[in-house]
């Protein structure tokens, strides 16, 4: 086609074979769509019908989908000649990409968050155009907000401590790090339950304010937990030294979605917490 | 292809000779046969939301017609009608089926980056399918239109679970689309061909580039908005709820975020298989390759800034309305590049007017007819006049039910025999074309004469004035329907075809890579690294 045409017919037969890695046929993405399936109707169904077992089945088949699928996707990498360099560049990009759909999912809330706090009137006139709304006493951001902050800063230097080591083939050090990030990660889960066990203000019919904290905290949250668990594996397959200052993707793949994490929770406390805040805030 | 001493492929080269049903098509890591399932995905999807058109055809071919008796139902029927269209005909066909069975081919590759996941987001859209058609039976159904807007779909007025079943269904397409979308740019960027320069990929390559991108940046959108109106509808948050402090019109701006790339999403495929069918009966290369390429990028681009043009009716200020329609208006500049390239491109050529051909000039046409309307519609004054009747649903199906429509019947006629080994029939191709033609023509274009006449869509029934052009209305629906059935047919004798077909079977217009390869396109193609000069 145009100009740079190059016919068809001009093109060289190759004689190289091609350095990709083709998968063989697997029964796991069947499972992935089903085990989806199954989640989103056990939602319906416990919102509706206030049963929760078809949801249980449904979160099980997805973790075990998942389970299997990264531990074939593990082994494949450890098998020589199947991640060639250029597959470690598709992997490249197939998480900074993930990655960028997920900040495109924040987007979403904070869009939400800034349409009430740029435009108050928005509440309607039932409400007086002030944000936070009035009578919302919220969190103070300088208890255990800021604490949980400095926990996820530092966890972003320890896993470059972490990386360091491990480009310089120190594995040691790596589990050090891994391990400190893991436990950070999990101490700022605990700050966030605390939170949100003891909120001024309530999740179920709140108001605005609540379901604006509650949505965009909670989420990061998730992924909070997400990325722990990413970590925890990294973590393992450093213990097991499967990392080697060459290749350790896993590993890059995990520190890449700890930082996003953190980046969205940096916005989170300047936005919502601290510019967020009411005159009175709950200790 | 010739025999490669690579052992991974040798396995599955090998296991593909013995590969039973179940392995074939329940465990597909291959994007030729993962494109079937979806193709088939988007005939099933055509069938089903073509028989909604035809009975919401038949109901308002009179005034106060009996076919659909219950408000709810006839709300229940446009709704599905509108998201299968959408997400299980046009993105199907178009993405998942034309994309995954040619973007390797034509860059090179032996398949998609990640075939697992590639298989995935079939499945995941399948799981969707289901969950729509639930959506569309249970109960009252699910009636708030394709663009849920609250309160329609609150608890409040669509209580019940079909609701719930709708908005989960966009989150399995999503979910879908958007690993869909990580996989064709992880290919399109990785694995071309040595030689194969970004600026020499093919222009269905480009298409299919830049619609991942906008899927990869709108879906999360819209995924963040139904996530927050699901848990308005049952756990107890007001983002959309006034009584909470929650305000509706967000929801607007959320959904067309990412509805407004939506419509490129699914358009920029059908440019792309335009301008390979154009230039290849024109015997000619298109005209303006690169600014035919950057002209997408550009919609692309500008398609993510005008969204609130479908809001002027929705209480926005002025100032956002002046900005609104003047970027609207700016998108016709590079739509403008791609139509009057494709012109230049079959000025001065051999054009020859096969099926696909004929497809795509019908393409041409019509979509610059929706086009004009578009930019009616783009004026935030006439859009209040014109916003919420028949005017609107004639621009958009323009555009769609036969811009995006007649792109997948081009591609379809031009590839079915790459995809199968055996020709169409040409004289029965072409009777599918002009019964088509002529029916959606007469289905759509009176519908611009009943908006401008001030008949409201979405009501099952109408004033005894409109009559006349809904009964010529309805009785091309018919026509289309009909013509349908000659595709089936055309399929039949495809499928049923003894004659086999060459390479290249178009000649020397056709000089994209997959005519490089055999009629059918074997199971794996390009298991060697082809150099491009």
């Amino acid at each position: 086609m145009s100009s740079p045409a190059h016919s068809a017919t001009d093109q060289i037969k190759g004689t190289v074979p091609h350095p990709y890695h083709l998968v063989n046929p697997s029964i796991l993405p069947l499972c992935g769509g089903v085990a989806a399936m199954t989640t989103f109707a056990g939602i319906i169904v416990a919102a509706h019908l206030h049963s929760f077992v078809l949801l249980g089945i449904g979160l099980l088949f997805v973790v075990s989908t998942m389970f299997v699928w990264w531990r074939d996707v593990v082994s494949e990498a450890r098998t020589p000649g199947l991640h060639k360099v250029i597959t470690q560049v598709g992997l490249r990009y197939g998480m900074a990409l993930f990655i960028t759909s997920e900040v495109m999912f924040f987007v979403s809330f904070f869009w939400n968050y800034f349409n009430y706090f740029f435009f108050p009137e928005k509440m309607g006139t039932a409400f007086a155009p002030v944000w936070p709304p009035q009578g919302v006493t919220t969190i103070d951001p300088f208890a255990i907000p800021l604490f949980n902050t400095m926990v996820l800063l530092l966890s972003g230097t320890t896993i470059t401590w972490a990386h360091h080591s491990l480009l310089e083939g120190d594995n040691k050090n790596t589990v050090r790090g891994l391990a400190v990030t893991v436990m950070l990660g999990l101490m700022f889960l605990c700050g966030q339950a605390w939170e949100y066990t003891h909120s001024p203000f309530p999740f179920y019919h709140g108001g605005i304010f609540a379901s604006s904290f509650f949505i965009a905290t909670g989420f990061h949250g998730v992924h909070v937990i997400v990325g722990t668990v990413f970590l925890t594996v990294c973590l393992f397959r450093a213990m097991k030294g499967q990392f080697t200052p060459q290749r350790h993707f896993g590993f890059e793949a995990a520190a890449w979605y700890w930082h996003f994490v953190d980046v969205v929770w940096l916005f989170l406390f300047v936005c919502i917490y601290f510019l967020g805040r009411s005159a009175i805030v709950a200790g | 292809m010739t025999a490669t001493t690579h052992d991974h492929s040798d396995h599955s080269h090998e296991a593909h000779h013995q590969k039973g049903f179940v392995e074939r098509w329940l465990m597909s890591t291959n994007h030729k046969d993962i494109g079937t399932l979806y193709i088939t995905m988007a005939v099933i999807g055509a069938c089903v939301g073509g028989v909604l058109s035809i009975i919401m055809r038949q109901q308002l071919m009179y005034p106060h017609n009996n076919i659909i008796t219950s408000g709810a139902a006839w709300n229940a029927i446009i709704t599905a009608h509108g998201l299968i269209m959408i997400f299980w005909f046009v993105m199907p066909a178009l993405i998942g089926g034309f994309g995954n069975w040619f973007v390797p081919m034509m860059i090179g590759a032996p398949d998609m980056a990640f075939p697992r996941l590639n298989n995935m987001s079939f499945w995941f859209l399948a799981a969707g399918f289901v969950f729509v058609m639930i959506g569309l039976l249970l109960g009252n159904g699910a009636g708030a239109g394709w663009t849920l807007y609250p309160p329609l779909d609150n608890a409040q007025y669509s209580p019940g679970m079909a609701t719930d079943f709708s908005l989960f269904s966009l989150h399995l397409a999503g979910i879908s689309s958007l690993l869909g979308a990580i996989n064709f740019i992880a290919t399109i960027l990785n694995m071309r061909a040595p030689g194969m320069t970004m600026h020499k990929m093919p222009l269905f390559c480009w298409a299919i580039l830049v619609t991942a991108f906008l899927l990869l940046l709108a879906i999360p959108v819209l995924a963040g908005a139904i996530t927050m109106l699901i848990m308005d509808r049952n756990f107890g948050t007001s983002f959309f709820e006034p009584s909470g402090g929650g305000d509706p019109v967000l929801f607007q701006h959320l959904f067309w975020f990412f509805g407004h790339p939506e419509v490129y999403i699914m358009i920029l495929p059908a440019f792309g298989i335009i301008s390979h069918v154009v230039s290849t009966f024109s015997r000619k290369p298109i005209f303006g390759y690169l600014g035919m390429a950057y002209a997408m990028v550009v919609i692309g681009f500008v398609g993510f800034i005008v969204w609130a043009h479908h809001m002027f009716v929705s209480a926005i200020s002025t100032d956002s309305k002046v900005y609104f329609e003047v970027a609207t208006l700016v998108i016709a500049v590079p739509t403008g590049i791609k139509i009057f390239s494709w012109i230049a491109t079959m000025w001065g050529g051999s054009i020859e007017f096969k099926t696909p051909m004929l497809w795509a000039i019908g393409f041409i046409f019509l979509f610059v007819i929706g086009g004009a309307t578009g930019v009616v519609l783009a004026n935030a004054g006439l859009d209040q006049e014109l916003h919420n009747d028949y005017f609107l649903i004639a621009h958009f199906h323009y555009v769609l039910s036969m811009g995006a429509a007649f792109a997948v019947f081009a591609g379809f006629y031009y590839w079915i025999g790459k995809m199968t080994g055996h020709p169409y029939p040409e004289f029965w191709g072409k009777v599918h074309f002009w019964t088509f033609f002529i029916g959606v023509n007469l289905t759509f274009f009176p519908m611009h004469f009943l908006g401008l006449a001030g008949m409201p869509r979405r009501y099952p029934d109408y004033a005894d004035a409109f009559a006349g052009w809904n009964y010529v209305s309805s009785i091309g629906s018919i026509i289309s329907g009909v013509s349908t059935l000659v595709f089936f047919y055309v399929l039949y004798a495809v499928f049923t075809s003894k004659e086999s077909l060459a390479d290249n079977y178009w000649g020397e217009g056709a000089t994209t890579l997959e005519w490089a390869v055999p009629s059918p396109a074997p199971h794996h193609t390009f298991e060697d690294v082809p150099v491009i000069r």
